[in-house]
């Protein structure tokens, strides 16, 4: 049954809807994946008993004719999202043991579709985290390794959707973007994954690590999967403040073919210095791609870009040094004993979380501490203004833009571990669309010389995610990206 | 009356400034559904986002925002259409989040006005510098268990106003009746409770000492004081202690300080130094609170007649001096039984009914006016059977104790009793002939109206032998007719 997992999930479910097979065997080839994909270290917890009893109910659902547009398929979860009754640790120590008794409202839409859950899967600590090293669970591998065989991680922070993703592990996985944290991992790994507008999918239950600037989306193996499950994804939630009420469009119908006319902005301000060739390249041909689908290509300036990172860098911690504030022992989770309050508070959270969210809790708490709010967090808000600015002013002139991911394909493991700058400049690209609020996606786009994985990003108005797709589903049938990752895991198992 | 305290150097002046949380009356909390009764079992009133449990989101409650509108529209104050809540972030075991959503630059009420009703009728304005909207913390008990402290969050999420004053008061007097006319209008409008003891209302008191016309002095703040006696014997010990420190040489320091209740003290809790840093940011999970000029007008629109207004029309609708007219707008439910009583009837006489017999009677019997035996609909038909001469003033004293300890109605009491007064004629003067016959002695001492006094000795002694059903206004006549 091995085809089963080389099914897009567009044709999984018209493979269901044709009687061809049932979700319950779908499932159980995942689950079968799932067991054999573990040198991976992709999931946090596996739920195969619970994935059954959902294919099931799903195929009764279809038998009954109320099959719902994601009806038997077999995701996997980014352990950010809070699942009812099943563990979620944000991939945390801080969070050991806790079941929450609510379900986020993002996977309650998923499974009011009737999609299926194969289990949770790793992410960077609290979603910080370019390479799923800072889990607590520990890295997550690149299902993807260098033609000479080395190893290399997978992004992040949801790092263990992706390689779940491209290893057919799942037919596609959750994501959450703070600031590059589906696209990159999409890139990464050879797979579509766009973050739709802030405010588009609802946070409510998501394990916030930036309110301002996290938000939920999908990682599938191509843009017509993914438009079919941000379909599922998005929507209007009350419980959710920032939450906006406009109607869901089927994303799919979008992806005509069709891009006739539309003009694709160029920022100048991307072609950065030491960008590898290849990107460049890929870049390059990309926009040749859009010319020859008769796009108009148009130059444009996104002046404040090289703010974004910094500014990126003082808003998010800020947020999730206050977000954070609540992993104090005294609720759920985690809690070492101490001869006092502030004792229990410190050894709690000392054990509990790991160097790189010790470090943004401190950069966070820092730059909102009396005396120093004005210089940073106060300026930092007001370059994002800037930053949203000339996106507003950009897409005066253009439908869409075209830029890379990533500034580079996937790295080696511990390659920047010990250097956190060098590890946040991956973000340089995606930082910018996350600052502004608007929709980015990530589609694969070619190879780079080590064999690996590169995608091309693309940026859209707020809410024109049909855009945006519309624009992925052209690079990918120009790149015609039919690579897949050699199956070293299975041996490894 | 001088306000000012004299120290060994000379006369000193007092600055007071309070902040009030008032709790909003409503019946869930300010960003969650969950419920805000007082009293309920521990912990059976926590929503999930009350608890911060992971990825779980504040919603306003927009009917909190009402009530903060409404008392900043009662307070005569800037109603700001656009405001931020933001995070005050600290930890503490009963502060779930880690942070308190609060409001900070931007609060939804600017600035206002309070009017002071104070000794002798004479009146005080005193500023209002804002009011916002913020989250109250859980409670920790820390008498439940030897070595840990146990935390109820029922409290987490009440939706409180902070409302902070200028430092406008100069007297203990002052902060008091500014306490008791802020929870008179909050009572009125419906907004809190107004209840210190429950802790629905609490004050931060902010005390500093000048010499007078002099600049300000550093002030010290004493957090938490749930009474308005203690708000007052805090100010007048801070005040001494400051004058004291300054006098001998030293400096006060900016600082939180604690009213010690049990010894009539102030202690020092935490220095500037120790301060928090409450890091305020705007809180991102909660959008800009926008109003619209037309809600707020409805909400105008519908407030109720406030104190000071009613407590104009009461004196000059019914002639109450300011004295009566304050205490009967004191209290929104007492202003009610009032208009009750005096509606048709002479003012005079329902306000001193009210605030004689009957507010001694609810004190002895420690009862609100709400609970009190004697409606005003039965006080009222009390003073009709005066003024229509079925009893006399005295006789109502005694009719108005049955009711107190009945409830019953007075007409029914004093058919029951057979207290009706007496003004045949011949019955009374039957009485004042037999009086004047045994007692020649006080005769001789009125000598034909030279010594007037001895009336009075006359009139009780007819009284006495009636039983105080004579009309007295006829006893008198009689008397003196005969007395020559």
């Amino acid at each position: 049954m091995s085809e089963l997992t080389d099914l897009t999930i567009a044709g999984a479910l018209s493979g269901l809807d044709k009687g061809e097979f049932t979700s319950r065997e779908l499932t159980q080839a995942y689950i079968a994946e799932v067991e054999n994909g573990r040198a991976l270290n992709a999931f946090t917890t596996e739920t195969p008993d619970k994935a059954l009893e959902m294919a099931d109910a799903a195929d009764a659902a279809r038998r009954s004719g109320d099959a719902g547009p994601l009806n038997g398929i077999p995701l996997a979860i980014k352990d950010l999202f809070c699942t009812k009754g099943v563990l979620t640790t944000a991939s945390s120590h801080i969070l050991d043991g806790f079941k929450p008794p609510y379900e986020s409202s993002v996977t309650a839409n998923l499974w009011r579709d009737g999609a299926v859950m194969l289990g949770k899967v790793s992410l960077d600590e609290f979603a910080m985290g370019s390479s799923n090293e800072t889990s607590f669970y520990g890295p997550v591998q690149n299902p993807w390794r260098t033609t000479d065989g080395k190893a290399r991680v997978p992004g992040g922070s949801s790092g263990g959707s992706a390689a779940a993703v491209a290893a057919r592990l799942a037919m596609g996985a959750t994501g959450t973007d703070t600031g590059g944290s589906i696209r990159q991992p999409a890139s990464f790994c050879g797979l579509a994954g766009i973050k739709p507008t802030y405010g588009r999918c609802s946070r409510w239950g998501i394990i916030a690590f930036a309110s301002s600037l996290d938000q939920a989306g999908p990682i599938t193996r191509n843009v017509e999967d993914a438009a079919i499950m941000l379909r599922s994804m998005a929507g209007y939630d009350p419980k959710d403040s920032t939450s906006i009420n406009t109607p869901v469009p089927d994303y799919r119908k979008a992806l005509t073919g069709d891009i006739r006319g539309l003009k694709i902005g160029i920022p100048q301000e991307y072609r950065m210095d030491g960008t590898p060739p290849d990107v460049l390249a890929l870049w390059d041909r990309g926009i040749q791609w859009m010319k020859d689908a008769g796009a108009q290509i148009v130059d444009i300036s996104l002046p404040h870009t090289k703010y974004a990172l910094a500014t990126y860098y003082i808003v998010a911690p800020a947020e999730a040094s206050s977000n954070l504030a609540r992993y104090d022992g005294v609720r759920y989770g985690l809690r070492e004993q101490g001869g006092n309050l502030i004792e229990m508070y410190e050894n709690t959270r000392g054990a509990g979380f790991g160097e790189e969210v010790q470090r943004r809790i401190l950069i966070g708490t820092y730059v909102l501490s009396a005396g120093y709010y004005d210089a940073y967090y106060l300026k930092a808000q007001k370059v994002r203004t800037l930053i949203a600015q000339d996106f507003e002013q950009a897409f005066g002139r253009v439908d869409a833009i075209l830029t890379p991911t990533a500034p580079c394909s996937a790295f080696s493991p511990g390659e920047k571990s010990d250097d956190p700058i060098s590890m946040y400049l991956n973000d340089v690209f995606t930082v910018p669309a996350s600052l502004a609020g608007i929709p980015g996606m990530s589609v694969p786009a070619g190879i780079c010389g080590a064999g690996l994985p590169l995608g091309l990003q693309i940026l859209g108005r707020p809410f024109e995610e049909e855009t945006v797709l519309k624009v992925g589903h052209v690079i990918e049938q120009a790149a015609a990206f039919g690579a897949r990752p050699r199956i070293w895991w299975k041996e490894a198992a | 009356m001088s306000k000012l305290i004299s120290g060994a150097t000379g006369e000193w002046e007092v600055v007071i400034g309070l902040e009030v949380h008032a709790q909003v009356t409503s019946n869930s909390k300010l960003f969650s559904g969950a419920a805000t009764e007082f009293g309920a079992e521990p912990n059976t009133q926590v929503s999930l986002v009350d608890a911060a449990m992971p990825g779980m989101l504040p919603v306003i409650n927009a009917y909190c925002v009402e009530q903060a509108v409404r008392t900043g529209l009662a307070l005569d104050a800037q109603i700001n259409l656009y405001s931020i809540f933001d995070r005050k972030n600290y930890f503490y075991a009963d502060l779930p989040q880690g942070y308190q959503i609060s409001q900070y630059k931007q609060p939804v009420v600017g600035e206002g006005i309070i009017t002071l009703d104070l000794k002798d009728g004479e009146t005080k304005e005193v500023g209002i510098e804002r009011l916002h909207l913020e989250q109250d913390a859980g409670k920790s008990m820390h008498d439940q268990h030897p070595t840990m402290t146990y935390v109820d969050l029922n409290r987490s999420g009440v939706a409180l106003m902070e409302i902070v004053s200028k430092p406008d008061m100069r007297s203990s007097e002052e902060a008091g009746a500014y306490l008791k006319k802020l929870r008179t209008i909050l009572r009125y409008i419906g907004t809190c409770d107004g209840n210190m003891e429950q802790g629905s209302m609490r004050a931060d008191v902010n005390v500093s000492v000048r010499k007078p016309g002099g600049p300000l002095g550093t002030r010290c703040e004493i957090k938490n004081v749930n009474s308005v006696r203690f708000v007052q014997q805090a100010i007048e010990y801070e005040a001494r202690r400051q004058i004291d420190v300054i006098e001998d040489g030293g400096k006060i320091v900016q600082e939180t300080r604690l009213y010690d209740v049990a010894q009539g003290v102030t202690r020092s809790m935490r220095s500037k130094e120790e301060a928090h840093d409450y890091r305020y940011f705007p809180d991102p999970d909660l959008l800009p609170l926008e109003l619209d000029p037309a809600w707020v007008d409805e909400i105008k629109a519908g407030l109720p007649e406030l104190p000071d207004e009613k407590k104009n029309r009461l004196m000059r609708d019914f002639g109450l001096s300011v004295y009566d007219a304050g205490v009967m707008v004191s209290e929104p439910e007492i202003g009610v039984y009032f208009e009750e009583v005096a509606k048709g009837r002479d003012p005079k006489q329902a306000s001193n009914w009210v605030t004689g017999s009957l507010f001694a009677a609810l004190n002895a019997k420690g009862v609100s006016i709400t609970e009190s035996p004697v409606t005003a609909a039965n006080l009222g038909k009390l003073i009709d059977l005066i003024a229509d001469n079925t009893i006399s003033g005295r006789i109502a004293k005694d009719v108005f104790e049955i009711m107190v300890e009945t409830g019953g109605d007075p007409a029914a009491i004093v058919e029951e009793k057979g207290l009706k007064q007496i003004t045949d004629t011949g019955f009374i003067e039957g009485i004042v002939d037999r009086i004047i016959a045994e007692n020649p002695g006080q005769v001789a001492q009125y000598d034909g109206g030279a010594n007037p006094k001895v009336i009075g000795w006359f009139v009780g002694q007819v009284m006495k032998q009636s039983q105080g059903k004579a009309n007295p206004a006829q006893v008198n006549e009689l008397l003196k007719k005969k007395l020559g």
